[in-house]
């Protein structure tokens, strides 16, 4: 089935009756060349490039709930290449490039939005590090204005300028950024992947991992044992607990990130804003929820809902940016798993000393936008053995070494900082 | 989530400042090798369930704190000193 407006037309005029599943749901078969391990954004990603660039098909995607039922389904949707260092600004520009043909490309409605995103700053000292910010996006080929206090108030003259606890001194915008319909993002990757051939297993919980020698065999799963002869981790929050199933221990924690929407709203945040002092950004949904979140609880957890505190500042923060809101109702909040490294950054490697295992975790509160670039460069690595060009730094053995650390934020590589 | 402290009594979650893993208080030698040490400082258990952590009491007396809690229910099952577990241990 292609999707076309034509097509939309047609069955709107017939009672939308022709309409069928977006993919297989496959049952798992007892061998594939390659098996993923977590049917999210990356997983499905990852699964989609296998079958689109390097011709793989033989692969299952191992799913313990529903496609889509992690973080994938439950983010604040931004989509961003406003990286600074080397190694995370290569990667972030190619997923926000992706992006932009990500629905000519699936033939699938992303509803990816360039609405534009503005960082705003509240000291001078913060001027000078989002204007050498702005600089290395440039340079990277991206797009970035920075704005002046005034420049600020043309684009969102409801906030509060004249505060005197955090006043606005300007803002960094990069026209690019956005947002998109997270949801349609897993979907349309799904259905990418099982046109291609792809087995999409849901309700399917991997219990333990093969070795034998030093080589990967295959995966136990719920429904039975599935051998494969290489084996993709790619399961954000519970990254930790799947890699022990093969002995190893990773440099991730996994923390609560909660985030909040409100009651639909007539259109009044045209941008993804976020605020330079308290830690709060906000976009408003296709629905017209405004969608806000904050920073981590900082506490371990898997519990996928946070505690009072943090939602008591991340409402805080918001009243002081945009007085306006505080008569939106909050219709409900949640909280996402994250897959926390000490330095903030990602890791896309093969698992040292297994032959046919490889990893793609550590995407700390940030993974929704590298979905694209993500699976692009697993895929590739999978595929051929090889590093791809954008993720090359995302090693695993940088913390060993202490090469390569890229701390993004400049507070120090250790867990509880990010 | 509200900690006990051993020389404060129940209080906040805010008063205190989060650490990490109690692993900090297995720190090991430092002539050990740098395998030794990347698991030290990088590599984690990351629990789901029980798991031991490292808190500060930032907003109370400064004690350092070892709590027993579990990672999917945030149940809270115990705050010890942290200078008594080391002593238990040493």
């Amino acid at each position: 089935m292609r999707f076309s407006g034509l097509k939309v037309l047609a069955e709107g005029l017939s009672g939308n009756k022709g309409w069928t599943a977006h993919w297989r749901d496959a049952q798992p078969k007892p061998e594939y060349d390659m098996v993923i391990i977590g049917g999210g954004g990356h997983g499905l990603s990852t699964a989609y490039y296998l079958a689109k660039n390097h011709g793989m098909t033989d692969i299952a995607v191992l799913e313990k709930g529903y496609l889509g039922g992690g973080n994938v389904g439950r983010n604040t949707t931004i989509v961003r290449a406003n990286y600074f260092l080397q190694g995370n600004s290569e990667f972030y520009s190619h997923s926000l490039k992706l992006w932009e043909g990500l629905e000519e490309d699936l033939n699938y409605n992303v509803m990816h939005s360039q609405r534009g995103l503005i960082n705003l700053f509240h000291s001078d000292g913060q001027r000078d590090a989002f204007a050498r910010r702005g600089n290395m996006m440039i340079n990277q080929g991206d797009d970035a204005v920075l704005l002046d206090r005034e420049g600020v108030r043309k684009h969102l003259p409801y906030l509060d300028f004249d505060q005197t606890r955090f006043p606005i001194y300007g803002g960094l915008y990069h026209p690019r950024g956005g947002t998109a319909r997270h949801d349609a993002v897993a979907w349309g990757y799904a259905r990418g992947a099982s046109d291609r051939g792809v087995d999409l297993v849901q309700n399917c919980e991997v219990t333990g991992i093969d070795i034998e020698g030093g080589v990967v065999k295959g995966v136990q799963t719920s429904r039975g044992p599935i051998r494969a002869k290489k084996v993709g981790i790619i399961t954000a929050g519970r990254s930790g607990l799947v890699a022990a199933m093969a002995g190893r221990r990773l440099p991730i924690e996994s923390h609560v990130l909660q985030a909040f929407v409100t009651e639909g709203l007539k259109p009044v945040i045209d941008h993804v804003i976020s605020f330079g002092m308290g830690h709060f950004y906000i976009s408003q949904s296709d629905k017209g929820g405004l969608v806000f979140g904050g920073d981590l609880d900082f506490y371990a957890s898997y519990a996928q809902r946070g505690n009072l505190p943090m939602k008591e500042h991340v409402m805080e923060a918001g009243m002081t940016l945009m007085p306006m809101i505080g008569k939106a109702k909050v219709l409900r909040s949640w909280g996402g798993s994250m897959d926390m490294t000490p330095d903030g950054s990602p890791i896309i490697d093969k698992m040292e000393g297994i032959e046919g295992l490889f990893i793609d975790c550590g995407w700390n509160y940030g993974g929704f936008k590298a979905v694209p670039a993500s699976g692009w460069s697993m895929a590739h690595l999978m595929a051929t053995d090889q590093h791809h060009d954008v993720a090359a730094k995302f090693r695993l053995d940088r913390f060993r070494t202490g090469v390569g650390i890229m701390d993004e934020e400049g507070t120090g590589s250790q867990h509880n900082l990010h | 989530m509200r900690l006990t402290c051993p020389n404060c009594g129940e209080r906040d979650r805010r008063e205190f400042y989060y650490v990490g893993d109690a692993v900090a208080l297995q720190r090991p030698d430092a002539d050990a090798s740098d395998v030794v040490w990347d698991d030290y400082v990088h590599n984690r258990d990351n629990p789901a369930g029980v798991t031991r952590d490292l808190w500060y009491h930032e907003g109370g007396c400064g004690a350092w704190i070892v709590v027993t809690r579990n990672t999917v229910t945030h149940e809270v099952l115990g705050c010890e000193l942290a200078s008594k577990v080391k002593e238990a241990s040493a």
